[in-house]
């Protein structure tokens, strides 16, 4: 065991954890977007759109990852549409993220009991002020640990984004071990710099989460 | 170059059994070492609970991949052994199970009142028995449908073991892709299969969610 060789990557590791965290963030911030509006679609009263985003969710979930980045990397370049690595690995995690968002935010909605929501309206509130200081915050707080995990998970999914050759960080890992053969150094290192990114995420959520939805115990 | 044909179809619908051995494998070793974690998690030696708790979050914070590729070309470099493709395979993906099947139980597990363990304790059981007959049935109903739910995400998983060059269902779909240059066509039916798979662990996750309501 011998870990000085790969000290003269360094370079390479930090680059390939930045582009990870990009991949990441991208897609978590398109995933979300599609979340919030697959939720509204769901919630809506358009029947052919609500069945639109039910087959989207059952259709994305039920397939592996690595096979919707491939149908993105691989497929998509017949119809004329022939996106780089990062871009096809950001458009595939996005949409399989969202197909989660949808239901966690669905059902961060749904916890809040109908009967709140006529309070705000008997009070005269408008329907704006109603979701925002009534259906918002406690659907957040609901929703919100399901999210922080399943950002966690898309976190360690975007590694599956090196088997497109997008230049993250398990990619480099590639590279490093063709240049130095040292696997077991290698990927240990690379698997540490992982649970390092995880566990700062974790503990960075449970902070936040802690600060952001201690209202109701203050009362 | 020869077009996409039904023996293509058979040979990716034949890979799938690949897959399920990989599922069984995964369940087999992964169920008894989670119930382990489970169970250590919630145990009376705080040393017991630490471990399992730890290894729990380890297992968690890493990419299942870096799991892969750490046990099939990482450890026996380290180890200095040839260790063939299904061996590795095994360890990685019965740690994950276990990490995540583990983690599920033990929410079953105390989501079951501490009053349950305690009118156990009044009526004379052992822990263990306590552990049998009174909480265990009960987490396992709770814990039944998010257990189901894992299955999903263990069927689709073993998709990444077609990186380490194992041949199963999403290998087949690459060789099969290589030699009819069908991308479309071989992805589409892949994921058509991995679907058919996925859709009524679904289902079925879903209706004993409905069936066995935690709040009843």
């Amino acid at each position: 065991m011998n870990f000085l060789p790969l000290w003269r990557y360094r370079d390479q590791l930090i680059d390939g954890t930045i582009v990870t965290l990009e991949l990441t963030v991208i897609a978590a911030c398109f995933g979300l977007l599609i979340g919030t509006a697959g939720a509204v679609a769901l919630k809506g009263r358009v029947k052919p759109t609500r069945w639109l985003v039910r087959s989207y969710i059952e259709l994305f979930r039920n397939t592996p990852s690595l096979i919707q980045l491939f149908i993105v990397f691989f497929v998509l370049p017949n119809f004329g549409l022939k996106l780089p690595a990062f871009e096809a690995a950001a458009v595939a995690l996005s949409l399989y993220f969202g197909a989660y968002s949808v239901e966690i935010i669905r059902s961060g909605l749904d916890s809040v009991p109908r009967s709140q929501i006529e309070a705000g309206q008997c009070l005269g509130l408008s329907g704006w002020q109603v979701f925002f200081h009534i259906l918002l915050p406690p659907a957040l707080r609901n929703a919100y640990p399901a999210v922080t995990s399943q950002f966690v998970l898309l976190l360690l999914g975007t590694s599956l984004a090196s088997q497109v050759a997008a230049d993250e960080l398990f990619h480099v890992a590639g590279f490093i071990e063709s240049r130095t053969y040292r696997s077991f150094e290698v990927y240990a290192i690379i698997c540490a710099v992982y649970f390092a990114m995880a566990m700062s995420f974790k503990i960075l959520f449970a902070v936040v989460g802690a600060l952001a939805f201690r209202w109701p115990r203050r009362r | 170059m020869r077009s996409f044909s039904f023996i293509d179809f058979v040979s990716l619908l034949s890979a799938l059994r690949w897959t399920v051995v990989l599922v069984v494998l995964a369940l087999g070793f992964g169920a008894p070492l989670g119930l382990g974690l489970a169970t250590g998690r919630i145990s009376r030696l705080a040393p017991l609970r630490w471990i399992s708790a730890a290894a729990i979050q380890v297992i968690q914070g890493v990419p299942l991949l870096g799991l892969l590729f750490f046990f099939y070309f990482g450890m026996p470099v380290f180890l200095g052994i040839q260790v063939p493709a299904l061996v590795a395979v095994t360890v990685a993906y019965t740690l994950y199970t276990a990490a995540f099947l583990g983690e599920i139980w033990r929410g079953g597990l105390e989501a079951v009142k501490q009053a349950q363990w305690e009118a156990g304790a009044c009526l004379g059981l052992s822990r263990w028995q306590q552990f049998r007959h009174i909480v265990g049935p009960q987490a396992l109903r709770l814990s039944l449908p998010p257990t189901v739910g894992f299955l999903v995400q263990l069927v689709k998983g073993t998709s990444l073991a077609s990186i380490i060059g194992f041949v199963e269902l999403a290998r087949a779909g690459q060789v099969v892709s290589a030699a009819t240059f069908q991308p479309l066509l071989t992805y589409a039916v892949v994921a058509a299969i991995y679907f058919a798979t996925c859709l009524p662990l679904t289902l079925w996750s879903r209706s004993l969610e409905a069936r066995l309501d935690g709040s009843r």
